[in-house]
């Protein structure tokens, strides 16, 4: 059962040979049996879990089954479940037990959904490696049988590495820089960023709020759209949610690719790429070329900025979303603070780790006096350049498509002394989210026995056309179905 | 060496709305600590913003009321500290592009001339909670309901030059929202909270001098103890060779006294930028045109009617006028007492006399302009004496009882204005008084004449148990001493 | 742009995080690290560009003056770190 997907453990409930209940013990069961070597679960929610099957179940009885209704899955540790622990891989969440829901949240609750536990993830989301995490790194089920271990990517390595090791079907995700699309590269699944505003980010503890965008992330990219049709939409409580009707994301999922247009960003297939990657993803180009796409270069000329123009606006936004964590009404305090500051710089000294607190301070930096404009304006301005970038590539072709990273994945620790070298990891991601535009990953070789991604980027709101050109592609190839041994 | 004073003023007006400006809690005031705080106002985590239209519309008419520019595109920012009483750790206000642009109000001032203030932006903002320093073992307590309560901050030209335009000023707007109904105007309740910004600069010169803000001004007298106390100070030090530090101060009115907040000065670097959890607003046509609809009669209008309507002097509408509580008082007891100076005089007389003395609003006055216009008819119509008025007021003022009547008639307070009655009880007194008959009538001086006149009265009321109508009384004693 | 042992102090207390002597050298290579990476912006020609707040040109909802918040008090204190009568408390505030 581990290794079916959404769409086909929802239709073994709808025909009634298993059960819900039997179902979510079977995966709560590997979880125990399996997560020791990955660390993927924070949390796991067994008591939860059995309960919402059992009711689960008594809902399909009745007649009122959603495809969800009834599947397991797990929420990365960003989202806010309300009587359960959210931590967001940080100390200073490490007993904050939110009395409220997230949206996304809300939104799997009401289709039916069995959440099994909160995934692991970098602290606050930020990092690439999921070694920032203040409970401890994930393992990528990749390599395993190599000597040394490999990081599963971050933020959502958690996510990614439940979802490849079989674990869970299906995970939620979020997005800042390249948090899902790159862990779902390096773990060999298949993710999805939406556009922003898509998702709605309330209970979505924030990182930076103009780039944070919830996602899905499981082995296919069916699996992918059946997650979206379940969290995508517009929601009162997020400002920036949109008013936008929500297609049904599976319904398009089988639409022939031929006259598909696709684009090769020339900046994305630079010397930062080793030989054996492009390859892979010059392969999976040909695969398109094959079920009818034509294919051709396009430039992205301000995309080489993009690391630059995060780097500012980020840590900013994370400096004041950050703030509201100060010891005063939920999460860390520190122990007996003798007066306010000191409660206040103990508890975020205390309660934070070296990456968060980095960024928190390269933010405050980047915004203070005298260095506003040479910062944060410049980087907005860049910003807009490379916005621009892709409104032009858009109006030339119907999709981009790159590698994911520029590497498979790597050692744990081998990237930890250095910040910015654990940046560049997000070299080919970055700019989509600072684009807001949609774009995925999707599995398409491997490199010494490690998966490598395919990135495919949308134009605003063309999650569906994402979802229809990776659900082709894997139902010629299989790179998707290959399980970490 | 002369000094030319130069204020600005800072005003925070709590607007009225029903819910907080970014969250559906409700913005009632008096609840429990920390029961109109929820997810949004504690700043949970992952919880986000979403503006109130209402806190715009007032906004507006704001703008509008000041003859001010609205902008039609308007961004909130965030103005980054920390204080336990803000729980995002910044304030989410406007700086760049505020709501209102600039505006001006114009001030009457005590020698009959008018002012023009300039105001130079209003800008939309949520207000912070409280931090209440009762002793919590050492520790202070921190009640949320405030926060995220909508506020208009009004800064203005430094026009002022001194503490009685700043006054006028502050009643001026004071009279202005309460009449739009946007803001209560109570401001022991901090519902209107401004703050001072006072400089001084040698008489003439074009540079302004180094500024003090003086924060906690809760009352109009405070305001102009603070400006005055202010003044001296700085004057003091700039006479003795001293320069003034640039700081915030907290005056305390029952001391007279400020003193610096420290704790707030040290390195102050707001880091305002974009807040990236809300959108440009956009105000357009229809919104404005349907706020200006919604425009009440405003002071300076209702002062002009007053005077044309009622005949009031300037003194006494611009007075009665400024405040829409007051107005309303007075309109309601003038629709009943026809008498609109004689009901001017008691509004601004008794009326106001006993609400300073008790410190209350003309709100909660427990008489009202019904009964005030119906004791105005019964002295205008020479039922009662102005001594007995007071019993009579007194008499609704405690409650006794709420009909003026009754009340007369209970007391015994009508006067007795039976001419024929009345010139046999005059007669029968001054057969009584020969000596002081003779008195008077041997008196050459008008003025000693009339003094004395008095010394019958009292034998007057005595005879008439002080049911005497005192004015016929005094017309029938000149008639029967002969002048 | 090199960032000195000053700044990083400041901006450490504008930010209310304790950084001992010793974090400060190490804060002082990575955050001149990443501002030496960040500093590619200046090469960028941004005459006439407008700065970009958002992703998409929306523009704001007004939620209207409904209350629709009841009293959680006791859930929402029930995780806070120090209450009494219904207050957060923190060490004594000194204005």
């Amino acid at each position: 059962m581990h290794n079916k997907s959404v769409a086909e453990l929802s239709r073994e409930l709808e025909s009634g040979k298993i059960s819900s209940l039997e179902l979510t013990q079977q995966f709560l069961d590997r979880i125990k049996s399996e997560d020791g070597q990955f660390n993927s679960f924070i949390t796991v929610t067994e008591e939860q879990a059995l309960a919402d099957a059992r009711s689960a179940d008594e809902q399909r009885a009745a007649g009122k089954a959603t495809p969800w209704t009834g599947v397991p899955f797990a929420h990365k540790d960003i989202f806010c479940t309300n009587g359960v622990r959210t931590t967001c891989g940080s100390k200073m969440l490490e007993n904050f037990v939110p009395p409220y829901d997230a949206t996304v949240t809300e939104n799997f609750r009401r289709a039916g959904a069995v959440c099994v536990g909160k995934t692991n993830m970098d602290e606050f989301a930020m990092g690439s490696s999921n070694e920032s995490s203040y409970f401890g790194a994930v393992t990528n089920p990749w390599g395993l049988n190599q000597d040394e271990k490999r990081v599963p990517g971050g933020s959502s390595g958690g996510s990614a590495a439940a979802v490849a090791a079989r674990l869970v079907p299906a995970a939620t995700a979020t997005d800042t820089g390249g948090s899902i699309r790159q862990p779902a590269a390096l773990c060999g699944i298949t993710g999805l960023k939406p556009t922003y505003g898509r998702v709605s980010r309330y209970g979505m503890i924030a990182f930076a709020s103009s780039l944070d965008q919830g996602g899905t992330m499981a082995r296919t990219a069916e699996d992918n759209a059946l997650m979206l049709n379940v969290m995508a939409g517009f929601d009162p409580k997020d400002s920036t949610s949109i008013d936008r009707d929500v297609p049904d994301y599976t319904a398009t999922l089988n639409e022939p690719l031929k006259g598909l247009k696709i684009g090769l960003p020339r900046e994305y297939f630079s010397d930062q790429l080793s030989p054996a990657m492009e390859q892979q993803v010059r392969n999976a180009v040909t695969e398109y070329e094959k079920l009818g796409a034509t294919v051709k270069e396009v430039s992205l000329p301000n995309a080489k900025l993009a690391i630059a123009a995060y780097y500012v606006i980020a840590p900013a936004e994370a400096s004041a979303n950050l703030s509201r964590f100060d010891g005063a009404r939920y999460g860390y305090r520190c122990e007996a603070p003798k007066d306010l500051m000191d409660m206040y710089t103990r508890t975020r000294a205390e309660g934070f780790g070296a990456e968060v607190k980095r960024r928190i301070l390269v933010g405050t930096y980047a915004l203070s006096a005298g260095y506003f404009d040479a910062y944060y304006l410049k980087a907005q301005k860049v910003r807009r350049l490379i916005q621009q970038d892709f409104i032009n590539a858009f109006k030339e072709v119907d999709v981009l498509m790159s590698p994911t990273t520029p590497s498979p994945a790597f050692i744990q620790g081998e990237k930890t002394s250095d910040p910015v070298t654990m940046y560049l990891e997000d070299v080919f991601t970055i700019a989509i989210n600072l684009a807001g535009v949609p774009a995925m990953s999707v599995p398409a070789g491997f490199v010494d026995g490690l998966p490598v991604g395919l990135q495919i980027i949308g134009d605003y709101f063309s999650e569906a056309r994402l979802l229809n050109a990776a659900h082709q592609f894997q139902q010629v190839t299989d790179w998707h179905q290959r399980e970490p041994q | 060496m002369q000094w030319d004073v130069v204020i600005g003023l800072e005003i925070h007006v709590q607007l009225a709305t029903k819910t907080k400006i970014f969250s559906g809690s409700s913005t009632a005031y008096g609840a429990e600590p920390n029961t109109q705080a929820n997810a949004v106002d504690l700043a949970m985590p992952g919880t986000l913003p979403v503006p109130n239209e209402q806190a715009f519309r007032y906004a507006v008419m704001f703008g509008l009321a000041v003859n001010a520019e609205i902008e039609r595109r308007s961004v909130f920012e965030r103005k980054n500290y920390f204080y336990p009483d803000l729980p995002k750790g910044y304030q989410t206000t406007q700086l760049e592009r505020p709501i209102v642009g600039p505006g001006y109000v114009d001030i009457d001032l005590a020698n009959g001339e008018s002012k023009r203030v300039r105001i130079h932006h209003a800008h939309l903002e949520e207000d912070a909670g409280k931090s209440l320093h009762e002793d919590f073992h050492g520790m202070t307590g921190i009640d949320l309901n405030r926060a995220g309560t909508p506020l208009i901050e009004v800064v203005t030209e430094p026009d002022m030059t001194n503490a009685e335009e700043a006054v006028a000023f502050a009643k001026k707007l004071h009279g202005i929202v309460t009449s739009l109904g946007i803001c209560d105007g109570d401001m022991s309740q901090g519902s209107m909270r401004f703050d001072v910004n006072i400089s001084l600069k040698p008489k003439g010169s074009e540079t302004l001098g180094t500024r003090t803000e003086t924060k906690n001004l809760n009352s109009f007298r405070f305001m102009e103890q603070a400006i005055a106390h202010e003044v001296e100070r700085q004057m003091d030090i700039l006479e003795d060779g001293g320069t003034i530090v640039q700081e915030t101060l907290l005056y305390n009115g029952d001391r007279d006294e400020s003193r610096s907040m420290r704790t707030k000065e040290e390195a102050n670097d707001y880091r305002y930028f974009p807040c990236p959890d809300l959108l440009p607003v956009e105000i357009d046509e229809a919104f404005i045109e349907d706020a200006r609809n919604r425009l009440p009669e405003l002071p300076d209008a209702r002062k002009a009617r007053f005077m044309d309507q009622y005949g009031l002097n300037d003194y006494d509408a611009g007075l009665l006028a400024g405040d829409s509580k007051l107005a309303a008082f007075f309109e309601e007891a003038v629709s009943h007492g026809k008498d609109a100076k004689l009901t001017a005089n008691w509004i601004q007389g008794e009326l106001s006399a006993r609400l300073n003395a008790e410190e209350k609003s003309v709100a909660e006055s427990p008489i009202t302009g019904a009964q005030l216009g119906y004791l105005v008819v019964r002295i205008a119509d020479n039922t009662i004496s102005s001594a007995g008025a007071k019993k009579v007021f007194e008499a609704l003022w405690s409650g006794e009882s709420d009909n003026v009547d009754a009340i007369i008639d209970a007391k015994g307070l009508k006067q007795m204005s039976d001419t024929g009655a009345l010139e046999s009880m005059v007669d029968e007194v001054l057969a009584g008084m020969p000596d002081q008959v003779a008195q008077y009538q041997n008196e050459e001086d008008p003025k000693k004449r009339k003094k004395m006149l008095g010394g019958f009265m009292g034998p007057l009321m005595k005879a008439s148990k002080g049911q005497g109508n005192p004015k016929l009384f005094n017309e029938i004693l000149v008639k029967k001493l002969g002048g | 742009m090199t960032i000195s042992r000053k700044d990083i102090e400041k901006v450490a207390v504008l930010a209310r995080i304790r950084v001992d002597e010793e974090q400060v050298s190490a804060l002082e290579t990575d955050l001149g690290n990443i501002l030496d990476l960040v500093d590619q912006l200046a090469a960028a020609d941004t005459a006439n560009v407008e700065p970009m707040a958002h992703p998409l040109n929306a523009v704001q909802r007004l939620r209207a003056d409904e209350v629709t918040e009841t009293n959680q008090r006791e859930a929402f204190q029930a995780i806070a770190p120090a209450t009494e009568n219904g207050l957060y408390l923190v060490p004594r505030v000194i204005e």
